[in-house]
């Protein structure tokens, strides 16, 4: 009996192992293929010209090199001008931290009247906002061109922020709307019988709570208005592009021979931040989801 | 003694819809005020009203002499204790209960001395550097009337503080609050929907249905001369046994027949009351029913009726008989001889016994 057991026993491991050994497989099969671009790209920004043109494509490179790096930094040349990435990385940086410090305040803002101060026509208010997170960037390109132009942002990094904020308003909203709408009202009377007014209740004990959904927020906006293209490209100027548009021009206005290796190097500079911010933020999302029990 | 709290013809509409009809209550200092009625009855609106956190349609309110109908709640003089705690979940204990000082502004040391004297009143010292989401559910109901006792407000009120925890802890907490109010001769308004709760802690009970006060009065009023027959059913438990009766004069005073599913009818006197309807409810407590064999006293009438069920409850036993259509519970000592099926003969004390008009449910002795 005792025999027939531990028979039973070891198939059944060694079928556990199988499938398991299957479900790596696989796993590691994906893995490879999400990985291969990348590893193309970082092996390619490392390589000379001449070893490209020489070489096979996924060969790793003979000879390390960094110019490629150093001229997509800040020697490229994007039409007329050639001064790599740089300023337009810098433009990125001024745009994005900006608008996602703003709509995440808006939207933690919005989402806490909307979810603890219920007034007369809150849902309302919050169903349009949700409505505005369905609108396509197309369509609000034209409009947004005039408004731009009316208030006098036509072109600048201001204007990009403001339109950034005006887009990202209706997620963040969503989000802290949704976070805190689990927060028990009464923590908010208790808080009025304590004497502390609107903003204090909002600062003392709202926004403490909330680093789980501020991280959320801050990790989509950020990706969002980084990554961003059509906004960059249709309401910037010559000077006050963002990092993808100068991205595009860097890879298209080359004349002559085509620097692979500085278009990769210069793809994988664009693509830096937000895979930082990934990186950083992420591990404090999964922290903050744990740690946080809102519940008390 | 001076008035602590004073409602007047309040009025509560949310919409189209009455949620609080002509509430008239005051209280004086020092009283314990249960509000007490099924879910839905607006007790904690009307606590949410005094608080000042929903506004009224019409009617005045004051405390302590001052008109605070539109006041909001920091300056009313209050404090509340909540049914979830409403503990600040990312602030440690000493900081949940110091919050309300720090917010008016009030000095460090006199916040650290305030804080020590509350936290050894109740105990909860060791926990100052705790939060919330560390304690337990009984450590979280003091923390939160550590935070409303730090106010040393005029008016203490509670809202179901009780309800989130376990039997055993809630009795103990009951008896913690009783102790506090009478230490501390403070003002009190409490909302329950636990009518032991409310008989057990009140100085004054206002019973509540549909928005609108069913009676006022101390626990034995409520519970000896309830004004109608919702509050005679609502409150104490096992509930008022409710009789239907027929009635009759028979010269002296009013004979009562109730019906009986089986034999004759069961046939009750009281001499002390004359003109009343032809049908009537009559309300009797499980207690004034009692074992004729072991009960002594004047007033008390015998009758024989059989027995339906028995059920043992410890201390007491109770039993039920068929009178009027109606499971009627009498209240036997433990060691009755009682027997499912037996016929026996019960005690009906008519001292105590309520008459209630059968069609409008009004008190009528």
């Amino acid at each position: 009996m005792t025999k027939l057991n531990s028979k039973y026993a070891d198939s059944g491991y060694i079928q556990k192992l199988i499938l398991r050994s299957l479900l790596f497989l696989l796993l590691g099969i994906f893995a490879v293929y999400y990985l291969m671009p990348l590893f193309i790209m970082v092996t390619t920004s490392l390589k000379s010209l001449e070893e490209i043109r020489t070489g096979s494509l996924i060969d790793l490179p003979r000879e390390v090199t960094f110019t490629a790096w150093k001229t997509a930094w800040s020697g490229a040349c994007t039409g007329i001008q050639c001064e790599g990435l740089r300023p337009f990385f810098w433009n990125s940086v001024l745009l994005a931290v900006p608008a996602v410090f703003i709509s995440t305040l808006i939207g933690a803002l919005n989402g806490y009247v909307i979810a603890q101060w219920r007034f007369k026509g809150a849902n309302l208010i919050f169903s349009l906002m949700l409505f505005g997170c369905f609108i396509p960037f197309q369509v609000v390109l034209l409009p947004m061109a005039r408004v731009l132009g009316i208030i006098n942002l036509a072109g600048s990094i201001s204007g990009l922020v403001f339109v950034h904020v005006i887009y990202g308003i209706g997620f963040t909203t969503l989000f802290f709307r949704n976070y805190y709408v689990s927060i028990p009202v009464e923590l908010v009377k208790a808080a009025k019988i304590d004497g502390a007014n609107f903003f204090r209740i909002f600062i003392s004990i709202f926004l403490p709570l909330s680093l789980p959904i501020i991280v959320v927020t801050v990790i989509w906006q950020f990706t969002q208005i980084w990554n961003d293209f059509l906004f960059g490209v249709s309401f910037s100027e010559a000077g006050t592009q963002p990092v993808t548009v100068a991205l595009n021009n860097i890879v298209n206005s080359t004349t002559g021979v085509k620097e692979y290796n500085v278009d990769m190097a210069a793809a994988i500079i664009a693509a830096l931040p937000t895979l930082l911010v990934y990186v950083v933020a992420g591990k404090y999302f999964i922290r903050g989801l744990t740690a946080g029990s809102v519940k008390g | 003694m001076s008035t602590i709290l004073e409602i007047k013809n309040l009025h509560k509409d949310f919409g189209s819809l009455n949620i609080l009809n002509s509430i008239n209550v005051t209280i004086e200092e020092g009283d314990f005020l249960v509000l007490v009625g099924p879910s839905g009855c607006g007790k904690s609106t009307l606590l949410n009203c005094i608080a000042g956190l929903e506004p009224i349609t019409s009617g005045a309110i004051t405390i302590d002499g001052r008109d605070m109908t539109t006041v909001s709640p920091k300056d009313r003089d209050i404090a509340m204790v909540f049914q979830s705690y409403a503990l600040y979940p990312t602030m440690t204990v000493g900081q949940n209960i110091t919050f309300g000082m720090k917010v008016r502004g009030i000095e460090k040391n006199e916040r650290e001395e305030k804080l020590l004297k509350v936290a050894k009143q109740l105990q909860i010292e060791s926990l100052l550097n705790r939060r919330p989401g560390q304690l337990s559910g009984g450590q979280r109901q003091r923390v939160a009337m550590g935070r409303a006792l730090v106010r040393d407000p005029k008016l203490f009120l509670f809202d179901e503080p009780l309800s989130n925890l376990d039997a055993k802890l809630r009795v103990e907490m009951r008896t913690e609050i009783k102790k506090l109010h009478q230490n501390l001769n403070a003002s009190m308004v409490y909302v329950t929907h636990d009518q032991i709760e409310a008989m057990t802690l009140a100085t004054k009970i206002v019973v509540m249905k549909g928005g609108i006060v069913q009676q006022i009065g101390t626990p034995s009023e409520i519970y000896n001369r309830p004004s109608n027959l919702f509050v005679a059913d609502f409150m104490g438990s096992p509930a008022m046994n409710l009789i239907p009766a027929k009635v009759a004069n028979n010269g002296k005073g009013t004979k009562f027949t109730i019906a009986r599913s089986r034999g004759e009818p069961l046939m009750l006197f009281d001499d002390n009351i004359t003109k009343l309807p032809e049908n009537v409810v009559l309300g009797l407590r499980p207690e004034d029913i009692g074992d004729a064999k072991l009960r002594k006293g004047d007033k008390l009438q015998i009758s024989t009726c059989s027995v339906d069920v028995v059920e043992p409850a410890g201390a007491d036993t109770y039993v039920l008989i068929n009178l009027g259509g109606k499971e009627v519970t009498a209240r036997l000592q433990a060691e009755t001889a009682a027997q499912t099926g037996m016929e026996m003969a019960f005690t009906f004390n008519m001292d105590k016994v309520s008459y209630f008009d059968a069609q409008t449910g009004q008190r009528l002795n």
